[in-house]
């Protein structure tokens, strides 16, 4: 699919200059049409494993609807809500561990409170600076951009690092084209027992 | 920009890996989701790692890595021992470092910050408190590929056997802070040493430059006995280097005493992953320091003043400013190297105390060293 105005005219005046520029002309724009279906091909794949492995069940807000709570999908994908006031969550009771605000968006258990991440591709706010690598090595290492603080649960990193190398390449690839939503998530708040000193 | 690094091609994984993980929990442990937290020091952290194991395997025993004359627990005196100038902070732990570069073999040193190590090149590097812990242990093997292994030293000193890939996260150590140390999983090795233009971090022109930094925090003496920059030359193991780093010595360009040792020690802590070259570049944070630039600060100064922070800490809302001149205790950079909080500590692994004296150094920096905003400069 080429779709580019100033590339199908360049075509065109080639083909009325010679035929062997023609061909090879052609052949370019057969190499771009690849490239398009390549990513096209990359995006669906990746639309697929996000609806089939619960990334929206986190990372885009619930609310109440009239068939009762379901994500919020002109939030999606946006994470935690910037402005929502978050409470402390409920004491942990006998095996009640584990606590989730209604968004699905903030979840409170023996690591703290972790909000879910902004993974649209908000250059700011969200994952748009983010290269592939630093999104692989997220998966294979359970740290922030690969690098940084450890990602906390529940985001199911020991899950999606199963994720071949294509699959996790088709999934970055489609994250990093849906609607950029600007939205800064809050830092993690530490377990109610204090942790390191200083 | 995608510069592919682990090895990890999910092919590779093995029943074992996909089975549940709840099935062997140890207590302190919850298994939510399937998702696995160790609830170590009231933070639950699952480190997932990387499935593939290197080729070929790699030796079970610290002895036979080579780094003995055979027979003994004598470093064998081939290898060239060597410190560089802005140690990397490890908890105050005491450090030794050697290189083996194979017979004949020479390292490019044509980009004097991105030197090129040859197949066969060997460093270990030993930790210790009251006794020797662990030693870590780097290799590039013949296809190019490094390797990277921790070995925990046995009670009786006598050799040091390899840890699991995932590392350890407390082992107990006399003489450590708290008395355990940790550590670091293959992972966690390729973290800090692929992130940047080399994967050897402590052999480079500005750590081993003669002109050495009096004010750098935890610098131990050079002895005779050790190799640096000119050495490297001297013994042929070092060519192409430029020619100008041999006539003036690399050091940091900077406008004080204080504020070359802070520029400097934030090279050997922070750089490795903050640099515009390795997998962060896009977080436009440069603390690194680049022998070919001649103002080797002005990167560092660049990326610091008038940028805000992704990172808004908890502890201190309203700071937003990576580092703001004449305010330490407003600078995003200054709160997240002091912390050790494990969500906003920096570096964000191998140190779980705080760095008094290299924080002094910085606040010094911060506070007096630095140029008032004239402008606001937007990231
Ligand atoms: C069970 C809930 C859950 C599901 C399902 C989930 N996540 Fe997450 N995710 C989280 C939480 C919570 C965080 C924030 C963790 C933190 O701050 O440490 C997060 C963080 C992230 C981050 C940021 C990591 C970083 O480096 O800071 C990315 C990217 C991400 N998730 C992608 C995904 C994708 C893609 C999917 C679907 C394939 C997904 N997540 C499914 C809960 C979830």
């Amino acid at each position: 699919m080429n779709t580019n105005p100033l590339r199908s005219r360049s075509t065109y005046a080639v083909l009325l200059l010679s035929s062997s520029l023609t061909a090879l002309t052609l052949a370019t724009s057969v190499a771009h049409a690849g490239d398009d279906k390549n990513l096209a091909d990359k995006i669906a794949r990746g639309k697929y494993i996000v609806a089939t492995s619960g990334c929206n069940d986190c990372h885009t807000p619930w609310k109440m609807g009239p068939d009762g709570p379901g994500p919020d999908m002109d939030r999606m994908l946006s994470g935690h809500p910037e402005g929502m006031a978050v409470p402390p969550a409920p004491k942990p009771d006998g095996p009640w561990l584990v606590s989730v605000a209604a968004t699905n968006t903030a979840w409170s258990g023996p690591w703290g409170v972790s909000f879910t991440a902004n993974i649209t591709p908000d250059k700011e706010t969200g994952i748009g600076k983010w290269t592939l690598r630093n999104f692989r090595d997220m998966l294979r290492t359970g740290r922030h951009m690969g690098q940084g603080r450890p990602v906390l649960p529940p985001m199911p990193v020991p899950v999606y690092r199963n994720l071949t190398e294509a699959d996790t390449e088709a999934l970055f690839t489609y994250l990093q084209s849906i609607p950029p939503i600007r939205n800064r998530v809050p830092e993690p708040l530490p377990p109610a027992v204090p942790v390191a000193a200083n | 920009m995608l510069v592919p690094s682990r090895s990890a091609h999910r092919s590779d994984i093995t029943d074992a890996d996909c089975a549940p993980q709840s099935a062997a929990l140890p207590g302190g442990w919850i298994a939510l989701h399937g998702i696995v937290a160790a609830c170590a020091i009231g933070v639950c952290v699952d480190i997932a790692h990387a499935g593939a194991e290197d080729s070929p395997p790699l030796p079970q025993r610290l002895s036979e890595t080579g780094l003995f004359s055979p027979g003994t627990t004598q470093v064998d005196p081939k290898h060239l021992s060597f410190s560089p100038q802005y140690p990397l902070w490890s908890d105050g732990a005491i450090k030794r470092r050697w290189l083996h570069v194979p017979p004949g073999a020479t390292i490019d040193a044509s980009n004097p910050d991105a030197w090129v190590f040859p197949p066969g090149t060997r460093l270990w590097k030993e930790f210790g408190h009251d006794r020797p812990i662990e030693t870590r242990f780097v290799e590039r093997l013949a296809d190019g590929s490094w390797r990277f292994a921790a070995y925990v030293w046995n009670a009786e000193g006598t050799d040091a056997e390899l840890a699991p890939a995932k590392g350890i996260a407390k082992l107990a150590a006399k003489g450590a802070p708290r008395g355990t140390y940790a550590v670091p999983s293959r992972d966690d090795c390729r973290t800090c040493h692929e992130g940047g233009a080399a994967p050897v971090l402590g052999v480079s022109a500005l750590q081993l430059s003669p002109d050495r930094d009096p004010l750098a925090p935890h610098a131990e003496p050079k002895s005779a006995a050790q190799v640096d920059l000119p050495g490297l030359v001297a013994r042929g193991i070092l060519r192409n280097l430029p020619r100008t780093l041999i006539d003036h010595p690399p050091r940091v360009t900077a406008s004080s005493p204080v504020a070359r040792a802070a520029l400097g020690y934030m090279h050997g802590n922070c750089g490795h992953c903050h640099n515009d070259v390795g997998p962060l570049a896009s977080l436009e944070l440069s603390l690194t320091q680049e022998t070919a630039l001649s103002d080797t600060a002005a990167k560092v100064l660049y990326s610091t003043l008038g940028h805000s922070s992704s990172f808004r800490p908890r502890e201190a809302q309203p700071v937003t400013q990576r580092v703001v001149p004449g305010r330490p205790d407003s600078s995003v950079l200054m709160l997240r190297a002091r912390s050790r909080n494990p969500m906003t500590q920096m570096p964000p692994l191998g140190t779980q105390l705080a760095d008094d004296e290299g924080l002094a150094l910085i606040d010094r920096w911060i506070r007096h060293e630095l140029p008032t905003p004239t402008k606001e400069v937007t990231p």
